[in-house]
């Protein structure tokens, strides 16, 4: 199924061209596509859910089925940097629940949550693959391990300068 | 397939090889209780309700996914078993609310029952359980999360038995939930069928909700009034101040021709019988031009003293008689006998929506080449030309489709439209409108008939290697070409064919003579052989089709014309002012186009407040009963006695009651009150035998079965709610006359939602079409996708 | 960053390359890198099963299934196409291994999953990484590209007339994807939900072919088999369970880490010794050893060999080699609680016992965790998990009852201590984040 009028970017709407003829199956192409389209997007709208069940050639109802499964899939807008706190066993006995509370603290808002100005949104996540570096967290796709509440305080800081240093860039 | 035998507790079982154990184990009644598992639709494994124990397998084993195997040893009813199924209850009943006292499945709930059986009584949690609002999804159906289980039946039913794919699951864990397609409302074909798979009461429908207890109602089996397809419907019954009212339709106990399914007319558009606009008494055209209610003396007297005038003075062939699609056998050949006995006339016909006497002239001669409803479900290959059976006959759609999904049956489509069983076939052939005929050539062989491709001599070729193939064809084929294609299919092994029509009764109506040139069973009007030795003297020359009557009435030469259970004035567009110097009585439940314009207007009952038989498109005779009552209405068949009587016509030459034994059958006779009180009354007026009155359908039934040859079918069986062949056709037809002759079909177009006249009257049709324009509206943008599987 | 702790102890063979660049294909090449490849396409499919039989390697995933025997199941003809399937969804609660291989060596991965083709005569493979892994699935699919430039990959590998195609492929957060049937869903567009079986993978797996599903550690341990040669790498390990693994060390110990280590190495000394043993001076409460859904083990069941037949002989499983350390100051119930929590938060939700029993032990725990306990629930917590064991469609059911039943089991006495209403005596955190 072909699509006339994409509402993703050039880049991405070519790699989508291409990512559903890589696999035995289009359909495959599904849950990578969401992601990317969620990562262009900041989240899965109902435009983007169209657009991609038109491009694998589903219902919209069956997209919405694979999407509600994901938990890194979401239909709602998160932070522009989306705080992951783990507190799964290994983080939690190396002072997870810490880092957890520290967050809510410093951002001023709750699991699930995001600030007023749209910069984090919060939630606490299962175990992330950083076990023996915990405690540790990820905000977007990076991690950050070993955490304190001074580290994380850091990390919170560089996310907010990024975006300021962004801002001047577009300004200049 | 080869047999294994295998042992379940302690009992040898022997069943064929790929038997699923939770079935060999019900078939020989011991009871493996399941949610999930529902036979026909894919397995999921997802309840664990049926496990059990099967020897040198260390875990315990689902039995609805474990195929029988030789030697193998199971254990149902041991301790650990037992154990099993009553944790699984608990676990399900810890979040469900429990809210049986008010939920429409308390009752007949699955839920119930197996906590009842199995045992979960003790609530060990003290957590709060979860509460959310039911929501309403659609004018039909209404969704209660709590109370879902996730069996999963109703997502499976809906895509994979319906092809609709409107439901799925979402979220995952604790907060799995049944989702709609449209987000907060489904858009779909409103079957119910997810709601009558539903065993617990998280699906209801919006027809039956909050209305009252299972218990407490009484329910009869009849047929459906709408499509041609005649599926058995269990209605749900009351009493009311005015009769006997129905509240519910479905199809409990499957025991019909239809099975699993029912469309959501079967289920649901029973409500026009208590639209407010019913008619409950006669009306009568005033002085001052105004139609006003009359009571029945008055009506029937004066209709039948001006029918009797117009026959004394103008002839019989100045009165024309139009039947109905829905009305039973035995109006049928009640109103047609009347017609030629009494009115003198052969000016009957009814409103064809295809042409049978075509397809008994064609079929002629050769037995066992037509197929009942049932074959569609079973054939190995079927040909289907023309039609659209998801529309016009969706429970010929759902056989084709569980044929070809359970049984990997072949299916071919031949259609100028897209039509939706497009996705189940296995081939398929685009063709003009106007290439119905065309195709019949080129498949016979004939290049030129057709503009041909390379996919479309591959269709060809593939349907003409068919052996046992059903042969099915919508109104597109008519007259001559019926000829062709039925000798087509003649050349091909044992081929069956069935043609399609419109409505409930449509078959029976053709079959039971309501045409101006044949007598019932097909037979022409000019060699009425055993009618004459039975009605005496009958009008030998064809009378006027439906069409010539109106033409005859707008030139004045029409002098009565008496409408049963039809809307001519609409269906056909008849000028009003066509019938002007018509006497016109009109038989109707409700003041349509046609009886607007009537001068008596007579009350009449539906096919649920009768009883009788009717004739699907395919010729499966099916018993009807009475269901409901309404005061007020009387059956056409009363009516038409009544008439007769008014007439001076001898009530037992039109009906011959107090002879002919076979009629005594006593149970499914009217027995309800409003029917057995008339019967009571009539028959003590008349000191007549106290079973049999002249209102008594199956006295007629007799009289068909004496002298319709086709109908000659196991009474008993047919009594017992069994579907029974009819076997077409006769030979009578009249093959030089017959090229002449006009076919009159006029296809009634309906769709899933729409049922001509009568469709218009329910408000449950009304709402979803409703529904459907407002919502489409908004998402013009929607897309309707093939779904892959 | 994800890095490797040094220890006397280590035995670097699946992690030589470890730190060293090795994610450049050149590099790689350097390091002895597809020179297995080589040898498997020279030898072929028979020859590659029976090295794997006979090297004693046991899936890395959890289960530790003979990885030759699986291969060996796969039916030689078969009219669908057949597969790879690499099972990089590594969510496990204590494993963090995996991810140590794609960042280090994601070449490796890529060569044992052209010798697993090579071995069933499948033609593609796929290579599934967890969606939290988005830097890694840029690092394989970059190795994907080098190996495909330089003819390791498309048509005509190594110039052999053979032709293996590799797809690396994004999840997007769901622990039971892990679980082999659901992980084929998954790829497959699906929600992540198991199949039925029979049929087994091997027979009708992805896309209804048949279909070899190994963990991506066991998969990067493939060429280092055939490069050391199967009886030198039996003999590394210890009896039916050839080799080393990679064990991930986390929580009290002095030297969390990633340690590749033999087959069979004293748990105990694991701990002490490779881990630097418990920091400020506390007791050992409990050791969880396999991830977290194995049984936890007393601080006298520790000394035992970590391979698959010890620790089940210990009343545990060796599972995904996430070996979680409790000093005494945990409080059972919360990391009961914390156990359960992800559970529950993971059950597909496909089946009764595990969607709902997850549901009321977490909701029970938490009420009991935060002192609203009363006698009863200890029994009915246990009853709960009993009630899921072995009855649910797939081992998520269990991976949530097995732990539980332990801990009920071997910490009652801290059960009791809750009841009452009398506060956690542990307690710890000021906010309790677990709601
Ligand atoms: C709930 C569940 C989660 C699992 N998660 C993983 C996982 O993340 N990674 C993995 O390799 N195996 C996981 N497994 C095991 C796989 O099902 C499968 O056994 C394994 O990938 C086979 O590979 P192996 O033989 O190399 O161990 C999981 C199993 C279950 C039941
Ligand atoms: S709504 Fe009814 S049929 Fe559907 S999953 Fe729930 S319990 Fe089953
Ligand atoms: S398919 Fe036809 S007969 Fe059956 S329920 Fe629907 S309208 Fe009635
Ligand atoms: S045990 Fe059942 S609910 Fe749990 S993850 Fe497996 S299939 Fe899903
Ligand atoms: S437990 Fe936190 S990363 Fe594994
Ligand atoms: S009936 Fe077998 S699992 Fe539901």
């Amino acid at each position: 199924m072909s699509v006339q009028e994409t509402i993703f970017t050039s880049e991405l709407a070519a790699r989508f061209d291409k990512l559903v003829t890589i696999y035995p199956l289009r359909r495959s192409a599904l849950v990578p596509m969401l992601l990317y389209a969620q990562d262009e997007k900041g989240y899965l709208s109902d435009e983007v859910i169209t657009e991609i069940a038109q491009r694998i050639g589903i219902t919209e109802l069956d997209t919405r089925n694979v999407i509600s499964y994901y938990s890194l899939l979401r239909t709602q807008p998160a932070g522009r940097y989306h705080v992951q706190v783990c507190t799964n066993i290994s983080c939690m006995l190396r002072g997870a629940n810490e880092i957890f509370d520290h967050c809510k603290k410093t951002l001023g808002i709750g699991n699930k949550q995001t600030t007023p100005d749209g910069m984090f949104s919060l939630e606490e996540v299962e175990c992330i693959g950083a076990c023996s570096w915990g405690p540790a967290a990820q905000v977007n796709y990076d991690y950050y391990e070993n955490l304190t509440p001074e580290e994380l305080d850091k990390v919170l800081e560089k996310c907010r300068a990024s975006v300021v240093q962004e801002g001047k860039g577009s300004q200049a | 397939m080869a047999d294994v035998t295998f042992t379940v507790d302690g009992k040898q079982i022997t069943a064929p090889t790929g038997t699923l154990l939770i079935d060999a184990c019900r078939k020989v009644g011991i009871e493996i209780p399941a949610f999930c598992y529902y036979p026909g639709l894919s397995l999921q494994a997802a309840c664990r309700m049926c496990l059990v124990r099967i020897e040198k397998i260390p875990k315990l084993q689902t039995a609805c996914t474990t195929p029988v195997a030789e030697g193998m040893i199971v254990a149902t009813e041991t301790d650990e078993i037992k154990q099993a199924r009553k944790a699984m209850l608990e676990l399900v009943l810890g979040n469900h609310p429990l809210d049986c006292p008010v939920c429409d499945a308390g009752g007949e709930c699955e839920l119930q029952d197996m906590t009842f059986k199995y045992g979960a009584a003790e609530s060990f949690h003290t957590e709060m359980k979860q509460h959310r609002e039911e929501q309403q999804w659609s004018p039909v159906v209404y969704f209660d999360r709590p109370r879902c289980i996730l069996c999963y039946r109703c997502v499976r039913v809906c895509g994979e038995g319906m092809d609709v794919w409107a439901l799925g699951v979402q979220n995952r864990g604790v907060t799995s939930i049944i989702a709609p397609n449209k987000e907060d409302h489904l858009e779909c074909e409103e079957c119910g069928a997810c709601i009558d798979i539903c065993p617990v009461g998280a699906l209801t429908s919006g027809a039956y909700r909050y209305k009252t207890r299972p218990w407490e109602m009484n329910h009869v089996a009849t047929i459906c009034t709408h499509c041609g397809d005649g599926c058995k419907t269990t209605l749900g019954l009351r009493s009311v101040d005015d009769g006997v009212e129905i509240i519910r339709g479905d199809n409990r106990d499957k025991s019909g021709i239809n099975g699993d399914f029912l469309c959501i007319k079967g289920r649901y558009s029973f409500d026009f019988a208590n639209h407010k606009d019913r008619l409950t008494k006669p009306l009568v055209r005033r002085p001052d031009g105004n139609l006003a209610p009359a009571t029945w003396e008055e009506a029937l007297d004066y209709a039948g003293k001006r029918l009797a005038e117009v026959r004394d003075t103008r002839g019989g062939a100045s009165i024309g008689v139009i039947g109905s699609n829905r009305t039973t056998n035995e109006e049928n050949y009640l109103l047609q006998k009347f017609a030629r006995k009494v009115l003198g006339t052969n000016n009957i016909d009814h409103h064809r929506t295809a042409d049978y006497t075509s397809f008994a002239r064609a079929l002629a001669g050769h037995q066992d080449r037509a197929a009942s409803l049932r074959d569609a479900g079973t054939a190995p290959a079927i040909l289907l030309i023309g039609n659209d059976p998801t529309q016009q006959h969706p429970m010929l759609a759902w056989n084709l489709r569980t044929n070809v999904r359970l049984n990997r049956a072949r299916l071919y489509v031949a259609n100028h439209a897209e039509i939706k069983l497009l996705r189940q076939a296995r081939a398929s052939l685009a063709i003009p409108q106007d290439g119905y005929a065309g195709l019949i050539g080129y498949l016979a062989g004939d290049d030129s008939a057709l503009a041909g491709t390379e996919s479309s001599a591959a269709f060809r070729e593939v349907i003409r290697k068919e052996e046992n193939l059903l042969i099915l064809f919508g109104s597109e084929y008519r007259g001559r070409d019926i000829d062709a294609l039925v000798n087509f299919g003649l050349g091909l092994p044992n081929a069956k064919f069935a043609c399609l029509s419109d409505y409930n009764n449509s078959r029976g109506a053709a079959d039971m003579g309501l045409m101006p040139d044949l007598l019932p069973g097909y037979q022409p009007v000019a060699s009425p052989a055993q009618f004459a030795d039975e009605y005496g003297n009958l009008p030998q020359t064809g009378g006027l089709d439906l069409i010539a009557m109106f033409d005859a009435a707008s030139r004045g030469e029409l002098g009565a014309l008496y409408v049963v259970g039809s809307n001519p004035v609409s269906r056909y567009n008849i000028a009003p002012g066509a019938l002007k110097d018509t006497f016109l009585v009109v038989q109707d439940m409700f003041l349509t186009e046609t009886a607007v314009l009537a001068d008596v207007v007579l009350p009449a009952a539906n096919l649920y407040e009768k009883t009788g038989t009717v004739t699907n498109t395919y010729g499966d005779l099916q018993l009807v009963k009475k269901a409901a009552d309404k005061a007020g209405v009387r059956s056409d068949f009363e009516l038409i006695v009544r008439l007769a009587d008014r007439m001076g016509a001898n009530p037992k030459e039109l009906v011959s009651y107090g002879i002919g034994m076979r009629a005594d059958l006593g149970q499914s006779r009217g027995v309800q009150s409003g029917e057995s009180d008339r019967h009571a009354v009539w028959l003590a007026a008349n000191h007549l035998e106290p079973k049999l009155s002249p209102f008594d359908p199956f006295a007629i039934l007799d009289e068909i079965q004496r002298l319709v040859p086709d109908y000659q079918v196991d009474r008993l069986a047919l009594l017992a709610g069994n579907d029974e062949r009819t076997v077409p056709p006769l030979v009578h037809i009249d093959n030089a006359s017959s090229k002449t002759r006009s076919d009159g079909v006029l296809p009634a177009q309906d769709t899933l939602f729409t049922s001509g006249t009568l469709g218009r009257y329910s408000s449950i049709l009304d709402e979803v079409m409703e529904s459907r324009e407002t919502k489409s509206a908004g998402a013009a943008a929607t897309t309707s996708l093939d779904v892959s599987t | 960053m994800a890095n490797l702790v040094s220890h006397p102890d280590v035995v670097p063979l699946l992690s030589m390359r470890f730190g060293k660049g090795a994610s450049a294909l050149d590099r790689y090449l350097e390091l002895e890198g597809y020179q297995s490849a080589r040898k498997a396409l020279e030898m072929g499919p028979e020859w590659i099963i029976s090295e794997m039989k006979a090297s004693g390697l046991r899936g890395r995933g959890g289960a530790g299934f003979p990885t030759g025997m699986k291969w060996s199941f796969v039916p030689k003809q078969s009219e669908k196409p057949k597969y790879v399937l690499v099972n990089g969804d590594e969510s496990e609660p204590g494993t963090c291994k995996d991810r140590l291989i794609f960042e280090h060596d994601p070449h490796s991965v890529i060569e044992g999953t052209i010798i697993a083709g090579l071995a069933i005569s499948a033609k593609m493979g796929f290579i599934y990484l967890r969606g939290e892994y988005r830097y890694l699935l840029k690092i394989i699919e970059r190795a994907i590209e080098d190996a495909y430039a330089k003819g390791f990959l498309g048509k005509n590998i190594f110039g052999s007339g053979r032709d293996f195609d590799i797809v690396s492929h994004t999840g997007a957060g769901a622990y039971e994807v892990g679980e082999e049937s659901a992980l084929m869903e998954s790829l497959e567009g699906k929600r992540g939900i198991p199949r039925i079986r029979p049929p087994f993978p091997a027979v009708v797996g992805l896309y209804g072919g048949p279909t070899v599903i190994n963990n991506a550690e066991t998969i990067a341990t493939v060429p280092h088999v055939l490069r050391i040669g199967s009886a030198e790498y039996a003999k590394l390990g210890s009896e039916r369970n050839g080799g080393t693994r990679l064990f991930c060390l986390s929580g009290h110990v002095q030297r969390p880490g990633v340690y590749e280590l033999p087959m069979g190495y004293n748990l105990k000394k694991m701990i002490y010794e490779v881990a630097g043993g418990i920091p400020g001076g506390k007791q050992l409460k409990a050791v969880v050893p396999g991830g977290s859904s194995t049984p936890v083990l007393l601080p006298s069941e520790i000394d035992i060999g970590m391979d698959f037949d010890q620790v089940a002989k210990a009343g545990s499983m060796l599972g995904s080699g996430g070996v979680v350390v409790l000093d005494e100051s945990v409080c059972m119930v919360e990391f009961a609680l914390r156990t359960i929590k992800f559970y529950q938060h993971e059950s597909c939700g496909w089946c009764i016992p595990c969607r709902e029993g997850t549901d009321w032990l977490k909701k029970t725990l938490t009420r009991f965790h935060s002192g609203g306990g009363v006698n009863k629930d200890i029994d009915n917590i246990k009853y709960l998990a009993e009630n899921m064991l072995g009855k649910t469609f797939c081992p998520l059911g269990d991976a949530a009852a097995m732990p539980t039943i332990a801990f009920i089991k071997k910490f009652r006495k801290e059960f009791e201590d809750h009841l009452d209403g009398k506060p956690c005596p542990y307690a710890h955190t000021a906010e309790s984040v677990l709601v």
